[in-house]
Parts: structure tokens; sequence; C-alpha cells
């Protein structure tokens, strides 16, 4: 591959490889089963698309990936760009990103959930995963083995079917660094998502792999969605341990030394205090938006029975993935919460979907959401988040404010 | 003239004005990627103009997208001069790899605290050991 013998697209992607492993202290490369490229074109640009394209172009041998290869949320659900007042731009390069990927035998499954909707990892098993809410999950919960991969890095694994092996791969790099104590164990969505955040501002990089302890119930699946999303977002963490609960840690010592110092201790109130640090700032809201990650059938379940005989007098937004959609249209529970005025959209993701232009567009400044990740991002997108549980949130966009 | 070594670099030699803070780095979460600002309220450098400055932050934070933005804010010429940072997570380094981007990293002292805001600095990635050096201070 090297030598150009497999063609131009493999070379560059075992040439990327190893610059990358050369900096990051890989010795060798590891065989992956799966790689997840995260590919919005808010990220890509018209650049990154012309260069996918280049690649797109070759004779078929030369071009098609060689590993499963899916694809996180998409910047746009084609059937309501116009709703969310996208332009004919962000569509045109979207459809183009599109094909490019298809001629390259990618899967487009646009979801940030496939842990939950498309094939799960097994313990060991090595990917290439590349959305960190995927990669956290993915290491922590499942037990696999994966770094967190842009879309350059999944793309070239897929390509070549391998990975430099370094980070999250390493048996050494997956024992604990903080020890942490959780006073209360969390209930709502929301409150495992702020955990999440609070210890990722304590753990500050990729580096540092931190230990759960007092965790009192088995988290559900959408919980650890929530925890490791805001965990991976605030901290850039990939892997977390919750003794007794996650499958590396049976007990203290499988992932530390006993003597590791507790490094702070989680309450109840951290957690308040978390939330309201964002909802203080926000009285009226503009939208009201559930993403970050897509949610699963269960989540859209809640949601739809809360919105049952209500009416929302500001933009909803619901953001689930392709795998879910139908099946949530099939039950009933799109149609329930349409009829509240939501709108429920498909494979994209608020924050990969030019939320800046959107905000532009509609007016969109104050947002309500119970995702701690997207709060963490769209700061920098000109908004002002407000924290709240799913039933808050609700509350928020029937009543266009915060609170009674 | 100060020099400090890193454990880690890529790309050319470039010389420009440093942009300093104690602060993270992620392209998704802290940039207005059209005006060549951070836009992020909570950051440091909130408001200010990273394009052709040589930032000098500590940690790489946030996503996986920074691997696409970098090339993307290179081919419309709104990119910083070089990155430098005293921990970098991969994204950083496989963008920068697709940008042909100059970055360094790993320091045996916190070089936000040691170079400072405005100084004139040159990052070496070629040098044996790879070396940020202070020409002129701020």
């Amino acid at each position: 591959m090297l030598a150009g013998a497999a063609g131009p697209a493999r070379q560059w992607a075992i040439e990327h490889q190893v610059q990358v492993g050369r900096y990051l202290g890989a010795n060798d490369f590891v065989p992956v089963s799966q790689a997840h490229i995260m590919a919005d074109t808010e990220s890509l640009g018209s650049a990154g698309v012309a260069w996918l394209e280049r690649m797109a172009a070759l004779p078929e041998r030369q071009r098609q990936v060689r590993i499963p290869t899916i694809t996180d949320p998409r910047g746009t659900d084609f059937a309501a760009a116009a709703k969310l007042k996208q332009l004919p731009w962000m569509l045109d390069l979207e459809r183009r990103a599109i094909a490019a990927f298809q001629a390259m035998g990618i899967l487009m499954t646009d979801t940030c959930i496939n842990y939950q909707t498309i094939m799960p990892a097994l313990r060991n098993e090595h990917m290439a995963y590349g959305d960190t809410g995927v990669v956290i999950y993915a290491n922590s919960v499942l037990g696999a083995r994966s770094n967190f991969e842009g879309g350059p890095s999944a793309l070239a694994a897929g390509l070549t079917g391998r990975t430099p092996r370094y980070g999250y791969h390493l048996p050494e790099r997956r024992r604990a660094t903080l020890l942490i104590d959780v006073a209360e164990t969390p209930n709502e969505l929301t409150d495992w998502g702020a955990l999440g955040a609070i210890i990722g501002r304590l753990a500050g990089d990729y580096w540092q792999v931190p230990a759960l302890r007092g965790i009192g119930h088995v988290p559900t699946s959408d919980e650890m969605k929530h925890f490791g999303a805001a965990l991976a977002s605030y901290g850039s963490v990939a892997l977390f341990h919750m003794i007794g609960i996650t499958p590396e840690a049976t007990r203290l010592d499988d992932v530390a030394v006993p003597t590791i110092p507790v490094r702070a201790t989680i309450t109840a109130a951290d957690i308040r205090a978390f939330q309201r640090a964002y909802a203080d700032k926000v009285d009226t809201v503009d939208v009201v938006v559930f993403s970050a990650p897509q949610l699963s059938l269960l989540e859209m379940r809640s949601l739809a029975n809360m919105l049952d005989g209500r009416t929302a007098s500001v933009p909803l937004l619901v953001v689930t993935s392709p795998q879910v959609k139908p099946d949530a249209d099939r039950l009933g529970l799109t149609a329930r919460m349409e009829a509240a005025g939501a709108t429920v959209l498909s494979g994209m993701c608020f924050y990969q979907s030019y939320a800046r232009e959107m905000a532009e567009a509609n007016g969109w400044r104050t947002l309500a959401t119970n995702s701690a990740k997207l709060t963490n991002i769209l700061g920098g997108y000109g908004y002002r988040p407000a924290l709240l549980s799913m039933a808050a949130c609700v509350d928020a966009a029937c009543r266009g404010r915060i609170g009674p | 003239m100060k020099e400090f070594h890193a454990r880690s670099a890529m790309g050319q030699r470039v010389r420009a004005q440093a942009l300093v803070a104690k602060d993270g780095f992620s392209a998704r979460y802290d940039l207005d990627r059209i005006n060549g600002t951070f836009s992020r309220p909570e950051h440091k450098l909130a408001g200010r103009s990273y394009v052709g400055r040589i930032l000098v932050l500590d940690a790489a934070k946030g996503g996986v997208a920074t691997a696409w933005m970098l090339h993307e804010m290179q081919a419309r010429g709104v990119l910083p001069a070089a990155l430098v940072l005293n921990t970098v997570n991969p994204i950083m380094v496989q963008g920068a790899a697709l940008a042909d981007f100059t970055m360094m990293s790993g320091f045996d002292t916190d070089i936000t605290q040691a170079v400072p805001d405005g100084a004139l600095v040159e990052v070496d990635p070629g040098a044996d050991p790879p070396c940020l050096r202070i020409l002129t201070a701020g």
C-alpha cells in the first residue's frame, strides 16, 4: 500500500496512519473490524467534499473500503431542510458527499447510536470509531477498543482495514488515572449528562481514565449514553470505568492500584449547581431540541408520552436515527409527537447541521435541551442553552419559557 | 532567546506572533471559523482573531470534527499558523496530518505559562528534538 500498488487512496490512507501513529507512539498496526466516519458537510466544507470526490473517482477496486464502514449523522434531514431554513448549497454539498461515500462502498447509516441500533462491538474487539460518544460507550460499556478516529482517520481505517496501535488499543492505557466517588446515583438522563460533564471537566484531557465508585444501580443504555457523551464532550475522555458495573472493572483493583486517591466526591448538589449555571442565564426559549446523541426508541416513547395532549408554542425538534425512525413511525410515536407540534428529524444531529446558520435564519438565540453535550457545544455557535430535564424541556416548549 | 523542547511535532517550521491562554482547543466548540475568531463566550480568547497566529494552549478538547475542520479552514485561508499544546488528543494529530499543518505538543513545562501572549515565536518541528523558540517577548 505504501508503495502505491493498491492505488492512491490506500497509499494516502496508510501514509496518514503512519504519520498519526508515529506522532502518538504506535509501534505497529492492529486490524479493526469496523470503521465509523464523522463526515457532516459543515465539518468537511467544500474543500473536504472535493477531496472525497477525488477519492471516489478512482477505479472501483482502488476506492472501495475493505471493512464494514458506516457513517455518523449527516448535516440535514432532506425531508425537513426547508422547515429548518437550511439553504440549497448545504443540501448540494450533502448530496455530493453522500454520492462520494457510496461510491467508496460506505454504508450511510447516519447515526451516532450505532451501539444501540446497528451492531454493538464485543469486548476486546478493535474498532476505528469516529464519534466521541460512540467511542466512549464502546470502550467503557462494551469493553471494545478504539481511539477517537476523526473522519479522515476512520476513512483511512476503512481503506486499509487497520489502525495504528496506540492509546486505548493498549491494555496498559486502559487503567484508571483518577477515582471519583459518586454520593448519589442520578436518575434523570439530564443528571447523568451533568455528572459526565462535571467529571469531564475534572479529567481534563484525552489520556485520563476516570473510575467511578458508588453508582447505586446498573444504568440503562440511555443513561450510559448521556453520561458518556457528556464526559467525552467536556473532557475529551474516551474511556471510563464504573466499579462493579462496566466489564473491565468488577473490582477497583482490576483497573487501579488500591491506593489510588479519590480526586473528588460528586454530590446531588453539584449536579443541581451545574444545571443551574446554564438555566439561570435563560428565561424565554426560542427553540427546544432533543438531540446529541440521537434518541433511542425508548426515549422517543417517553417524549411521546409527555407530549400527549399538549401543544408546543415554540419549535420543538426531536432528532433520531434512520434506524429508530421507522419503528417510531410504525408504533405511532412520530404521529403523537407531531400532533403536539414537534418536528421529528432523522439521520442528522442538531449541532452537526449548520447550527449557526439555522440560528441566524430562524432567529434562534436561546435553546432548551436535556443534552449536556449539546449545551457544551452550542455556546460557540452563538446560542444561550439551558440544560433541563426532558419533562422541563417539554414544559418550556409549551410555555415558551423556563419555569412556571 | 528561550527554547522549549517538545516530545512530538509535525509540519513545517513557522514563525509568527503567539496567541496564548491556559484553555483548551476545539475547532467545532470554540471557533467562529467564518470570521476567524474564538467564539465560545467562556473561552479565555473569546473575541480574538486566531488567523495567522501560533496558538499556544493547554489541551485538545471536544469532538472529532477538528479532524476535517483544519483542512477546511486551510482551504479558506482562515487557519492559525501553528498549534502548540501541552496535551494533544488523536483528533488534533489526525487533523494536522490531513491539512499538513504545523503542530507541537508535550513539554517539560506548562507551555502556556512559558510563552508570553503576543511574543514572536518560532515553531521548528524538524529540529532534534522539536523546538519552540521565543524570539522576542510580546
